[in-house]
């Protein structure tokens, strides 16, 4: 069964997805892109900031924070139904 | 011959450790010229004749941020002889993202492989040679914390710089992007040559849409059409925009080296650690009284244990010097003036600010072992949401939580501020923080007016300014920084154990500062002062209710008498004030002496206009160590002066509602 894409801040806690596409413009983009969001990356959300924002998502071997807002410009497919 | 060489690499990656390793105590900071970004050099310990400049931690070159646009230019125009790139071994994926751009520029580059231990620890390798040999540069392995593998790194950074070895290979792209970096490199190559700028790194910030580099190159209408062009092409058949096909170009190129040189678990052991760590430092109940915790911990150790401890001895020992100086003065006869000068104004002055040395340094140690540790970058996530409501990001509390101890430091911590905005406006809320100088004028006028309710008035003055500040930044954000608040895209590194020489050559470095300023401002300010105070303006020498600066008191006293304390000598010691918030109690106890050596403050104030005048004192302008803080880090004198007379109206208007609503209340 194929899952539908989603944006990044609505992947749930502990779930891995690929990423699909990444949007935004100007500083921001290039920001998420240089840090390693680039399509077909794997990322992990591991959890939420106490106040339930910003988020820390896992890639490439490290953690990173960004806020949902910037994470709903980024679209992954959940991992394992990429099939 | 000297060899300079610069230290390039990604925040967090060790880099500061190894200058600091690289160069000991020997090293100089400043800004770069223009921008208020910070310039690390040194010479080279045991090497003769070699350099070493740090520059700031960043993840691309791309002319973003201050940092990367200074890092660029620095590389560009003033090329060192090589570049060290600095990666972390852990996280090499990402750190090789930065070498692949420096690799461009066409400058002979070794990348000093840190944080190897780690790895190793963790069961992963890095095929070292493979490696080397794909990128065509040297990798060597290193600890920056042990300066295992340093000796060999610097013995092949010297051979390097000195056979001035170039990369051989620059081009790590294959298909479409190929051919429009190829294509444009051709088209503009005889204007880079004649600028002197790598031409294959020209090439790639063009097809990123560089406007600054387009506009170095002085390149035609006709060109920049051609350049579009050629991009265009690529965008189409690649089915994606520019800057994401070159960060794809290169993360993939990065992936395949990694797969076949890297081998290394999903988490490292400090990743593991780390993960179990922030289970209860970000966790969703623990992480507020945690970081509550911790940061009253430093407080009560900065200002009650260790910090005031040093500072009473300290204190004592200036207070030695000074009699001391006195008795000699006497001895030898000089002039009263002369010898008044310099021990009413100069070591009085100056002695009294320097007693802060002990405890600002304490204070540093505490905030370096935070910010060293990784942990400032768990506050900056957790507090993140409250701050964006007044138009900030998380980066952004941390200055602020060090505004409680003392403004200077706070204002200088601003900038590991990525946003020129949020810097701008952190300094600015930052002075509303009751800083500790404070705490003198709140202790004596509790004693004479509020003995009862001493820590209710304390406690209400803390919160006044927490209010003022969020006031403040709702009203800056409305009205001057409107723009939208800047991403928060921010690395959280593993938990790792500071080491000893960062931290103590950090404390080191502030001490000096603070010195520096003790002997130039702070004294230059505690002669103006004196002189102002003991002489009138016949300059005859005269008690100080006679002189210049009682005069300017009168003058200024009215401004205050409809917050209820018009008299001059209340005017007066606002404005000594200025030079160290302590010196309002000093020169109130000079101006109005009562019995047993306290001011006789019942007289010139009631239960009500003392209240008024600490909320004055809370809110007024910080003293001139702080103001000239502002002013270095801000760049510019205008933008301080703007600050000063903003902090002078919020002060008067905050002081006045408080007079009214408390008349109203029936108090007097």
């Amino acid at each position: 069964m194929q899952k539908d894409i989603l944006t990044l801040d609505k992947l749930p806690l502990g779930q891995s997805g690929i990423i699909q596409t990444v949007g935004g413009e100007g500083i921001l983009r290039r920001r998420l892109l240089d840090m390693g969001l680039t399509p077909k990356t794997k990322v992990m959300v591991r959890k939420k900031a106490p106040l339930g924002d910003p988020l820390e998502i896992f890639l490439r071997g490290y953690e990173l924070t960004l806020r949902a807002d910037e994470a709903a410009k980024i679209t992954v497919l959940p991992e394992g139904d990429e099939k | 011959m000297s060899i300079h060489f610069a230290l390039v690499g990604n925040q967090n990656c060790g880099k500061s450790t190894l200058f600091n390793y690289l160069t000991g105590s020997n090293q100089h900071v400043g800004n770069f010229p223009g921008v208020t970004v910070q310039k690390k050099e040194g010479a080279l310990l045991r090497v003769p004749d070699a350099s070493v400049i740090d520059l700031p931690g960043i993840y691309s070159l791309s002319p973003y941020t201050s940092e990367e646009i200074v890092t660029r230019d620095l590389l560009l125009y003033n090329k060192p002889d090589a570049i060290i790139n600095v990666i972390d071994a852990t996280n090499i994926e990402r750190s090789l993202y930065l070498s692949l751009q420096l690799i461009e520029l066409n400058i002979p580059m070794i990348i000093a492989l840190n944080m190897m231990d780690e790895l190793t620890a963790s069961g992963g390798s890095i095929d070292i040679k493979a490696m080397s040999e794909a990128l065509t540069i040297p990798v060597v392995p290193i600890t920056a914390n042990s300066g295992e593998g340093v000796a060999e790194l610097v013995r092949q950074a010297i051979s390097l710089a000195e056979n001035k070895r170039l990369p051989e290979r620059l081009d790590f792209c294959s298909g479409p992007v190929h051919t429009a970096i190829h294509a444009i490199a051709h088209l503009i190559e005889r204007k880079v040559r004649a600028k002197g700028l790598p031409l294959r790194f020209s090439s790639t910030k063009l097809i990123e849409g560089d406007s600054i580099f387009a506009h170095e190159l002085e390149l035609s209408p006709n060109e920049l059409d051609i350049i579009g062009h050629f991009t265009e092409e690529m965008e189409t058949s690649l089915g994606t925009d520019r800057e994401a096909a070159l960060a794809d170009m290169r993360y993939a190129y990065i992936e395949k080296l990694c797969a076949s040189t890297v081998h290394k678990p999903v988490h490292t052991d400090a990743q593991m650690r780390s993960v179990k760590i922030d289970y209860y430092l970000t966790h969703k109940y623990f992480a507020l009284p945690i970081f509550v915790a911790i940061m009253g911990l430093i407080f009560w150790l900065t200002f009650d244990v260790i910090g005031s401890f040093l500072s009473s001895l300290l204190e004592e020992g200036i207070d030695a010097v000074t009699a001391t100086a006195d008795a000699g003065l006497t001895a030898l006869d000089i002039s009263a003036p002369m010898h008044s000068l310099i021990i009413d104004g100069i070591f009085s002055g100056v002695g009294s600010v320097l007693s802060f040395l002990p405890t600002i340094i304490t204070l540093f140690f505490f905030l370096s072992l935070l910010e060293d540790s990784g942990y400032m970058a768990r506050v900056a996530f957790v507090m993140d949401k409250l701050l964006r409501k007044i138009g900030l990001s998380g980066s952004s509390f941390v200055p602020m939580i060090i505004g409680f101890g003392c403004s200077v430091p706070a204002i200088m911590a601003t900038r590991t501020l990525a946003s020129e905005r949020d810097r701008k406006m952190t300094i600015m809320l930052t002075p509303f923080m009751s800083c500790s100088a404070k705490l003198p004028i709140y202790g004596i006028f509790i004693a004479a007016f509020f003995p009862d309710n001493g820590s209710l008035v304390m406690l209400s003055l803390y919160f006044l300014g927490i209010i003022m500040a969020v006031l403040s930044g709702l009203l800056l954000k409305s009205l001057i920084y409107k723009g939208k608040p800047v991403p928060f895209v921010m690395e959280l590194p593993a938990y790792r154990l500071p080491t000893s020489r960062n931290i103590l050559l950090h404390m080191w470095s502030k001490a000096k500062d603070f010195l520096h300023k003790a002997f130039t401002i702070i004294f230059l300010a505690s002669i103006v002062i004196w002189f102002l105070q003991s002489f009138d303006t016949r300059f005859y020498m005269v008690d100080a209710s006679e002189s210049m600066i009682a005069q300017i008191g009168r003058l200024i006293a009215p401004i205050f008498a409809p917050l209820g304390f018009g008299s001059w000598q209340a005017a007066t010691s606002l404005l000594t004030g200025l030079t160290a918030k302590e010196v309002v109690i000093s020169t109130l106890s000079v101006l109005a002496v009562g019995t047993n050596g306290a001011p006789a403050l019942n007289d010139m104030f009631s239960g009500l206009t003392a209240y008024t005048f600490l909320v004055y004192c809370l809110l007024y302008p910080p003293c001139v160590a702080a103001l000239a803080t502002i002013r270095r880090e801000m760049n510019s004198s205008m933008h301080t002066l703007v600050i000063i007379i903003y902090q002078l109206a919020v002060a008067w208007l905050a002081a006045f509602i408080v007079r009214h609503i408390g008349l109203l209340l029936g108090f007097n």
